[in-house]
């Protein structure tokens, strides 16, 4: 009997113990979910520091999931009532959707929320822009990264139009010692954000093409469009060899191993290529095609940071948001991460030339964002799924740059009818 | 014995098992199929719809067509398997069980590893093995003379399905060799040595003597691989992604359930409609497992010995 008793005693203490452990983890503790776990270091040894110089009691705990689970484990962990504090927010309609679930709360009332211009917020509002419901991180901006030595060996320079940049693949190839253009189709997406996305804005011109084709005053089948599938269409010979089962992992390593010559690049990768890549990088924005004079680049706002409506700790979840407005953040933020640029008004001084040169575009460029993230990718077929699919079959030549138009146009008239 | 003690014996052995098969086997079934009978609306709320979301899954094109496309996939998923592992299991435990082999225990465990490894593993193993770019196929293909024969496999709409299958199956490959391997074992002496004694060599003893006695057992791995591929996933996912490219070319059921439950990128994941297509893999698993028991199973003839 006695025994018993004791193992009773026993199990009591212990549980006691975990309950006192949960509230202690409660108390004053954040947990961030995000889906950057590239960037796990980053937050740990450089970002959380810098914040807990200011509020030391604040304990923060940086919990990434993989990129493409991140969804999916999200939104279980938000219904389950076990998600972390602090919300990573995509773009446009997933965290949109949380936040008319309830599951996010609004941020208007923060302080430093007026250092984001409206375009910066637009990802994160309601349609009617009324209600913000996270706070603007970073944006990153898409264009070509190229080899320095590569170039020079070949006796080619950035390309400015479309044609010299023909003609820099065609020299390229000819010579024979590198890979003219970096980008497999394996993964489908590189050849949609990084192909199609890449070069589209100055076919469509930017932001104006974008807000047509939600009035529905333009169409995915209008030669714009299909122009710049020809394009994407037209780097099928100067790609690596089976490039249909290049993965998105294996075209980083085969141009920062230096066997690559020009790389259909997101900003994101300047950090992979820091740590990996012994030669000389240089960036050009995507090259004009002949006739335009503007000049449209990617630069899509991609990263925000929203409270969950379902914290326990919402005042030290603000107090990390309105930390996130302010300059310091930016300036770490921007420097820790080059490639991942700040969304704030304040301008901030980026140290890494590559990076540095590919956010100088935004004052000889016109920024726009993808054309597939806003309001259109909100039905069944989804646009951006289908993006990826046909883009990546035009580029393996499966689909004509026509077809690939009316596909897309034809999936968005199945469910999309914009006031005319 | 008396009834209330052989009530208590029953719930003290049965309870438990049946208990927790109820609450992580049945329960989550019957609420799947409750959940595909509704709809939601973006805050949330959901709506009784009665069978609209199979009516939609089967009758409208736009989810009709990706559904037919997952459910032929899958059926060529499976006739690879049945096609190569299984034959393949069977020889390989033929070939354990001959008499006098020597190192038996190493050959089973090397057979055997695949199986115990993760299937992410496996794929990314594969794909880098496949890899156009760094891979060791083409220029072991090339070592032999055969290196014009070299594709990227894994991209090719016409070859991605059976390159990943075949994966598969050498994943897999150990566990029918296992199964039959143990019912070969269990043949007794007496028959192979009466055979032997007729004057049978090992190739006419394995055919005319051990196969027909191991058949109920090849027939429970191949309903074995009947249900695990129809509920295959993982590989296509860790190899492919969810959109199961180049163009859906490698999209089974399980990944086109996947992206309609949990979403995709952009797409917005939709348990309701998930829930339908669930329901709809279980019936399509439940049919061919009534098609088996009463076509092949009742026919099965087990020895005694």
């Amino acid at each position: 009997m006695r025994r018993t008793f004791k193992a009773a005693m026993g199990a009591e203490v212990a549980a006691l113990a975990l309950l006192a452990g949960l509230a202690s983890a409660q108390a004053g503790s954040l947990k961030i979910e995000s889906w950057r776990n590239d960037d796990a270091d980053i937050w740990n040894a450089k970002i959380i520091p810098a914040f807990n110089k200011q509020y030391p009691d604040i304990k923060i705990e940086f919990a990434p999931s993989a990129p493409k689970e991140y969804n999916a484990a999200l939104n279980a962990r938000l219904d389950g009532g076990t998600a972390g504090d602090l919300i990573t927010c995509r773009p446009f309609d997933a965290s949109l959707a949380l936040y008319q679930k309830h599951q996010l709360d609004g941020v208007d009332g923060l302080k430093g929320m007026d250092n984001f211009s409206d375009v910066a917020k637009a990802a994160w509002q309601t349609d009617d822009g009324k209600t913000t419901f996270c706070v603007p991180i970073a944006s990153v901006i898409a264009g070509f990264i190229y080899n320095k030595e590569a170039f020079a060996k070949v006796g080619v320079s950035e390309p400015k139009t479309l044609e010299e940049f023909h003609a820099v693949l065609e020299k390229l190839k000819k010579d024979g010692a590198y890979v003219p253009l970096v980008m497999g189709t394996a993964d489908q997406w590189e050849a949609a954000t990084m192909g199609f996305q890449n070069v589209g804005p100055d076919y469509w011109k930017g932001e104006a093409g974008r807000a047509n084709l939600i009035a529905g005053k333009e169409k995915l089948t209008d030669p714009q469009y299909v122009a710049a599938f020809k394009e994407i269409a037209s780097w099928a010979p100067y790609l690596g060899s089976g490039f249909q089962a290049q993965t998105y992992a294996d075209s980083q390593n085969l141009f920062s191993l230096g066997k690559g010559a020009i790389y259909a690049a997101g900003s994101w990768d300047i950090s992979t290529f820091r740590g990996q890549a012994k030669f000389a990088m240089g960036a050009f924005p995507p090259p004009q095609p002949a006739g335009t004079t503007d000049c449209y680049i990617s630069d899509h706002t991609d990263i925000a940071m929203g409270v969950n409506a379902a914290s326990k700790n919402k005042e030290d979840a603000k107090k990390f948001l309105e930390w996130l407005t302010t300059p310091e953040f930016a300036t770490i933020y921007a420097n820790a991460l080059p490639g991942f640029f700040p969304l704030a008004k304040t301008p901030v001084k980026v140290d890494d030339d590559v990076a540095a040169t590919m956010v100088g575009w935004r004052q000889t460029c016109k920024s726009t964002i993808r054309n597939s993230y806003q309001i259109l990718s909100r039905g069944t077929p989804n646009l951006e799924n289908e993006l990826w699919n046909v883009s990546a079959q035009v580029v393996n030549g499966k689909l004509t740059p026509d077809a690939a138009g009316k596909q897309l146009q034809d999936g968005l008239d199945k469910w999309y009818k914009p006031a005319k | 014995m008396p009834r209330a003690k052989l009530a208590g014996l029953l719930l003290f052995f049965l309870g438990p098992a049946v208990a927790i098969y109820t609450l992580f086997s049945i329960y989550p079934l019957v609420a799947t199929m409750a959940l595909s009978t509704y709809t939601s609306d973006p805050s949330g709320a959901r709506y009784f719809v009665g069978l609209a979301n199979f009516e939609t899954l089967l009758g409208d094109a736009l989810w009709s067509k990706p559904f037919w496309n997952a459910l032929g996939n899958n059926l060529i998923f499976f006739a690879v398997h049945m096609c190569v592992q299984n034959p393949i299991g069977i020889a390989l435990a033929g070939l354990l069980s001959l008499p006098g082999l020597r190192f038996k225990g190493f050959y089973r465990t090397v057979m055997f590893l695949p199986t115990m490894l993760s299937v992410v593993i496996v794929g990314f193993s594969w794909n880098l093995i496949l890899s156009p770019l760094w891979g060791v196929a083409a220029g072991a293909l090339k070592a032999v003379g055969l290196g014009s024969l070299f594709a990227p496999w894994l991209g090719l709409e016409s070859s991605a399905l059976v390159t990943l299958s075949l994966i598969s199956v050498w994943q897999f490959v150990g566990i029918p060799m296992m199964l039959i391997y143990a019912a070969l074992l269990n043949i007794p002496e007496e028959l192979i040595d009466a055979a032997r004694v007729d004057g049978l060599g090992h190739f006419r003893i394995f055919f005319h003597i051990k196969l027909p006695l191991v058949l109920p057992t090849i027939s429970l791995v191949s309903v074995l691989t009947f249900v695990a591929n129809f509920n295959a996933f993982d590989l296509i996912y860790s190899v492919k992604g969810a959109l199961a490219g180049p163009n859906f070319a490698t999209d089974i059921l399980g990944t086109f359930f996947y992206r309609t439950f949990f979403g995709n990128q952009l797409q917005l994941g939709n348990p309701t409609m998930g829930s339908a297509v669930a329901t709809v893999m279980f019936f399509i698993i439940l049919v061919g497992l009534c098609l088996y028991l009463f076509l092949v199973q009742r026919r099965i003839r087990r020895y005694a010995f």
